[in-house]
């Protein structure tokens, strides 16, 4: 069943022997196989509900916003409570068992805005509290959340020093 | 070759052992699913009381095991061997159970493939003459398995269009060298095949090569063909590694008719309920078939059923260390 590029692929390895070569081929044969069979997501719908869930969280968080600057916080101090919300949004979301519910029906919609960074944490800290406060929670509370702030981190001190050395 | 022997990897049992008593118990997923009545136990929810789910797969577990024992009207003390696996890091769940049993106890870790396997190694053991008694057992769990594969059970995921979903249940079996009941008459033992698949949320096309395997290892050494079962049940290649399984034996000249279903997809409406692709885990293959399909033998429905429950032996240390998928697949031949 192996196909023409799949024997193209493993006749210029030289280095094996026949039979793992007929193994090599045998893998990339069925490697094939299975990604043209595979039934693909359905990317219309999936795009167009995160598209309006997301939407729909970020006009939620816009309405806080509007709320702290009618209360007379300007938009850079405005900013900081409204995270606040939305994050304390998410996690009282996911301890109720709903956003990983939103996730498996939104996708990137739920994962995106701050309120899917909010249940990374609190889905991995409600899991591991079970075995303890120390070695399970405080932990492993980031196991998700971690590698995002590393990197975000990584990014930003990346960005700066381009600006840094761009414009003296 | 050993007088029991045929072909490559096939053994015949020349007293063939008897399944004598079944515990099944499932969670609340599969209580909603088309097979629910014939389940014994139907949990009201994933935690059934305990703190942990962990605990919580122990314990349904060891219930299934002594519903089996009860209901093969023994007491505990005339069981040989407990042989038990499930899914978990050093199969807690089956130490932990064999630890309230108290029964001579093999743990044994073939991934989704334990129920097969366990029933593979009884029957050697009870038509080798070492037991008169061997429960078999193994457990899945639906939050035990995403916490320690896949991620937290809170989080915000959306399933792959591969992905499926860990049983919760446990399943238990009672084999015996004499009495009256459906008779496990061959097993073929499978071997590790592995295609170089790498997708954790595709085990169904992963498994798939080792089921065709062990299948057609099967029919070379019995001679049989698919015709000769009434029914050729997988353990939990769900939708999408069944067409794949199809696919792989048709390229050899077998043909997968009607009598070719899968554990994975008989367990849950996959169309009304979120399972993905469909069900997987331990209990996946061990609550349909001692669940469902045992009932189905003594009604008639079935003479003879050829059980290949798969497995997949990776951990999430060895695919985050980029390895391919090492599949194994074990057959059994039941017959009313």
């Amino acid at each position: 069943m192996a196909s023409e590029k799949a024997k193209k692929q493993v006749s210029n390895l030289p280095h094996m022997t026949q039979a793992s070569q007929e193994e090599k081929r045998r893998q990339l044969a069925y490697k094939e196989l299975v990604q043209k069979r595979k039934p693909r997501p359905r990317y219309l719908r999936n795009v167009l509900v995160a598209f309006v869930v997301g939407g729909a969280i970020a006009i939620l968080g816009q309405v806080v916003l509007e709320f702290f600057k009618s209360r007379g916080l300007d938009l850079n101090a405005a900013s900081a409570p409204t995270l606040a919300v939305m994050t304390l949004v998410g996690v009282v979301a996911t301890g109720l068992g709903i956003y990983d519910e939103l996730g498996e029906f939104a996708g990137a919609g739920a994962a995106v805005p701050i309120t899917g960074f909010a249940n990374t944490i609190v889905a991995a800290a409600m899991d591991f509290k079970r075995e303890g406060w120390v070695l399970g929670m405080g932990a492993k509370m980031f196991i998700i959340a971690g590698p995002v702030i590393v990197y975000a981190t990584l990014a930003g001190v990346a960005v700066a020093a381009i600006k840094f050395i761009a414009s003296p | 070759m050993p007088a029991k022997k045929l072909g490559r990897s096939t053994v015949k049992f020349a007293s063939p052992p008897i399944i004598v008593g079944t515990g099944t118990v499932v969670g609340p997923v599969e209580g909603k699913g088309p097979l629910a009545s014939d389940f014994d136990v139907v949990l009201p929810d994933h935690a059934y009381g305990e703190r942990t789910p962990e605990k919580s797969e122990t314990k349904i577990l060891e219930q299934a095991a002594k519903i089996a024992i009860e209901r093969a009207k023994i007491e505990k003390s005339m069981v040989d061997y407990y042989m038990a696996g499930d899914l978990l890091n050093q199969i807690i769940s089956a130490g932990y159970s064999a630890r309230q049993l108290s029964i001579p106890y093999f743990g044994l870790y073939g991934a989704c493939s334990t129920c097969a396997m366990s029933l593979a190694l009884a029957g050697m053991v009870i038509d080798g003459g070492f037991a008169d008694y061997v429960l078999v057992a193994c457990s899945s769990h639906y939050q035990t398995a995403e916490r320690q594969y896949r991620y937290p059970i809170e989080l915000n995921i959306q399933r792959k269009t591969t992905s499926q979903y860990t049983v919760t249940g446990a399943g238990a079996a009672v084999l015996a060298s004499s009495g009256t009941g459906p008779k496990l008459t061959h097993a073929t033992v499978g071997k590790v095949v592995d295609l170089g698949l790498k997708d954790v949320h595709d085990m169904g096309g992963a498994m798939a090569p080792a089921a065709a395997d062990t299948l057609l290892t099967h029919f070379a050494d019995t001679g049989r063909g698919p015709k000769d079962y009434d029914l050729i049940l997988t353990g939990d290649l769900a939708s999408f590694g069944s067409e794949m399984l199809k696919e792989l034996v048709r390229d050899n000249g077998v043909e997968l008719g009607a009598n070719y279903r899968d554990c994975g997809l008989m367990l849950f409406d996959t169309k009304s309920q979120h399972v993905g692709a469909g069900g997987s885990g331990c209990a996946c293959s061990a609550v349909v078939t001692f669940g469902h399909v045992l009932k189905e033998m003594e009604k008639g429905t079935y003479k003879n059923v050829l059980l290949v429950a798969t497995g997949a032996l990776m951990s999430p240390l060895s695919c985050q260390q980029g390895e391919s998928i090492p599949c194994v697949a074990h057959a059994v031949v039941i017959e009313a």
